[in-house]
């Protein structure tokens, strides 16, 4: 089989999987992984900025904030109702529809932001990047007549939210289910899961076209050595400040996925932690590469968890190595998630994928296949 | 008038926190190319452990303000040597996650080992002002400036007038001559770690009785220093000092008579500081323009 057959049949395999997974979790996971599918999204672009064309970015925090903030807005009814220009917005869309548009906001900002950032290079990039997450909370609570300022934006009850139609506004909880495009689902979580990783595979697809092609071979040429991408013919401005615009759609579209599924969005939402953990989530699932993403998708959300503490102890089962640490003490996980990440660094540098294309170099020898 | 002069002098005691965070990101750039992102969160765990001395074992202020500064210099040599130093042929983005690594467990340790709770923490300085004229200046933020104007005239000694400051100037700036006249470079870099965490120290210690002690306290002050040292010029250190004191009086002044700004966005004005200086004039106002052959 061909190397693009073989892509073909293990995305459609990976697919029927996802589709399936939902019937042998809980409902609890079913959330849990809805919320891997939207990291999953964000580290696509994260990726494809720093992994593949090179450009390190510690704010893609602030572009997931554009995203999730675009869609809040454009499908709330804030009493009184929030404003730009004159228009109140009440009401105005339902939140798929959203979806796109928060990933084009986000991808005009992401571009807008790629010509400065055309002249810094490494630290200085970091640097900026850094500031501009730190500070985007500052700007949101600034402006609150738009964006509801340090309250936040309440999504539970508003029309536009697809997800009410299976929780009960009353309680809180998931009602029987609902039939939604045809497709039964029992539970909100369910729905959100479906929701974030249909969204999630068909931006993978699109992920893995761009890439395989001249354009990903651009990019790639920009990260191994300007000078020699410059002499060959790519148009470094150009090929940079479109990854950031791409990379920053991914991020908004992620961002618009969690607005959805925690039904409120406040600056934060989006805090710098955030962006933090996007860059670690590359590094995890290994700098350059596509699918293993998921990896590093896995790894951030169930350490977050843990972090905010929204939900109970879960490294422990999750990652048995860590049992002992106390997770009721607050600050636990964040240690164990620098000195993994520390550790990675120091001892895995090409994270999952490069753990997986070790051992599958290995496979390849004791087999006594030539490659 | 009298206002303005005070809102500047204000300005010199906060300035001089972040010129003093801002110096040590140069001392460490200068030396090693590298920015440490978790230089905010080793000054915030160096100053709880003033604060436990203080606190918790009743020490008096400046024998504990001693002992920080020496547990500083130990914990910043040590960072470099088991962390930084096996990656130093890495890439940027290698160096950069690494003390990402190092601001979360330092962030992380800090909740769990004093939880997350925001505590008090003392000044050596009373709470009083002195009047001069209709100006009245406050004892907290001269008594700040003038503790960061003493340390890095010391620091400023030390580069300048013993041997290992020498070995220490000659490792920044030309690594294999160094080594071939015999000075460790290694350990040198270390000792510039080492260095730039007391100075660290030094500015959560004095910035603390203001923003007070908790997990995230120097995550702001980070952003300043960050502008400050760009300001200034990454490379200067001279510049760091200048662009902290400007920075912290342009802040105050704006946050002071610019009302859209207030007190809400200084963060953002931080940030735009950082792009229009890179993106103007990438040497800061004190820094050499880098010439690179290709």
């Amino acid at each position: 089989m061909s190397r693009r057959s073989l892509g073909i049949a293990g995305f459609a395999l990976a697919a029927v999987a996802v589709f399936l997974l939902p019937r042998f979790i809980s409902d609890f996971r079913a959330q849990q992984f809805a919320y891997v599918g939207i990291y999953f999204i964000a580290l696509l672009g994260l990726n494809l900025l720093t992994g593949i064309t090179g450009q390190i970015s510690l704010g893609h925090g602030a572009f997931m904030l554009i995203g999730g903030y675009t869609t809040a807005i454009l499908i709330s009814n804030q009493d009184p109702p929030l404003e730009l220009a004159g228009h109140l917005f009440t009401n105005d869309m339902t939140d798929y529809w959203t979806i796109p548009i928060a990933g084009l906001v986000a991808g005009l900002a992401g571009f807008l932001f790629g010509f400065p950032a055309l002249r810094l290079t490494g630290l200085y990039l970091a640097l900026a990047t850094f500031a501009v997450a730190v500070a985007a909370p500052a700007v949101v609570k600034k402006f609150d007549t738009f964006t509801g300022g340090g309250g936040g934006i309440n999504l539970f009850d508003v029309e536009g939210r697809t997800g009410r139609s299976v929780t009960d506004p009353a309680t809180f909880e998931s009602t029987e289910g609902a039939d939604v495009f045809g497709l039964h689902v029992a539970s909100f979580n369910e729905w959100l899961y479906y929701l974030c990783w249909t969204v999630a595979l068909v931006m993978f697809a699109a992920a893995w076209l761009l890439l395989r092609g001249r354009f990903g071979r651009s990019l790639r040429a920009v990260r191994d050595s300007e000078l020699a991408a410059a002499s060959s013919g790519v148009n470094l401005a150009r090929y940079k400040t479109l990854a950031f615009g791409i990379s920053a759609f991914y991020a908004g579209v992620a961002g618009s996925l969690l607005a959805i599924a925690t039904t409120f969005v406040n600056p934060d939402t989006f805090p710098i932690t955030l962006s933090i953990f996007l860059l670690v989530g590359v590094v995890v699932g290994g700098l350059g590469s596509l699918w293993p993403l998921v990896f590093g998708a896995i790894f951030i959300h169930f350490m977050q968890i843990e972090w905010a503490q929204r939900a109970e102890a879960v490294i422990p089962n999750f990652i048995p190595i860590l049992g002992d640490i106390d997770t009721d003490l607050p600050g636990a996980p964040a240690v164990a998630f620098g000195v993994i990440l520390i550790l990675i660094m120091l001892a895995f540098p090409g994270g999952a994928a490069g753990l997986l294309r070790s051992l599958q170099s290995l496979a390849a020898r004791g087999y006594g296949r030539v490659r | 008038m009298s206002e303005f002069v005070q809102q500047v002098v204000a300005g010199l005691g906060s300035g001089a926190i972040y010129g003093a965070l801002a110096l040590a990101l140069v001392l460490i750039h200068r030396a090693t190319g590298v920015i440490n992102f978790a230089q905010g969160e080793m000054a915030m765990f160096t100053t709880y452990i003033a604060w436990t001395l203080i606190e918790n074992h009743g020490w008096s202020y400046w024998p504990a303000f001693v002992v920080t500064l020496v547990f500083a210099f130990v914990l910043g040599l040590g960072i470099q040597r088991v962390v930084i130093a096996p990656v130093s042929n890495a890439s940027v983005l290698t160096i950069v996650i690494m003390t990402i690594g190092l601001v979360l467990t330092f962030n992380g340790l800090a909740s769990l080992i004093w939880s997350g709770e925001i505590r008090a923490f003392p000044s050596p300085f009373p709470n009083e002002t002195w009047q001069l004229g209709d100006v009245s200046i406050s004892q907290q933020d001269l008594g700040t400036f003038a503790v960061v104007a003493v340390l890095v005239t010391l620091l400023w000694a030390f580069f300048q007038l013993t041997k290992v400051g020498l070995a220490l100037r000659a490792s920044a700036l030309n690594p294999e001559a160094s080594r071939l006249v015999g000075v460790r470079v290694g350990w040198m870099l270390a000792i510039g770690w080492g260095l730039a965490a007391m100075l660290g120290a030094v500015a959560g210690m004095l910035a603390a009785p203001t923003v007070f002690l908790d997990p995230n306290m120097m995550q702001a002050i980070l952003i300043y220093a960050f502008a400050a040292a760009v300001l200034g010029g990454i490379d200067s250190p001279f510049g760091a000092v200048a662009g902290g004191l400007l920075l912290g009086v342009g802040l105050n002044l704006i946050g002071a008579y610019v009302d859209f700004v207030g007190a809400d966005l200084r963060l953002p004005v931080a940030l735009l500081i950082i792009l229009v200086v890179l993106l103007v004039r990438p040497a800061g106002l004190f820094g050499k323009p880098v010439v690179r052959r290709v």
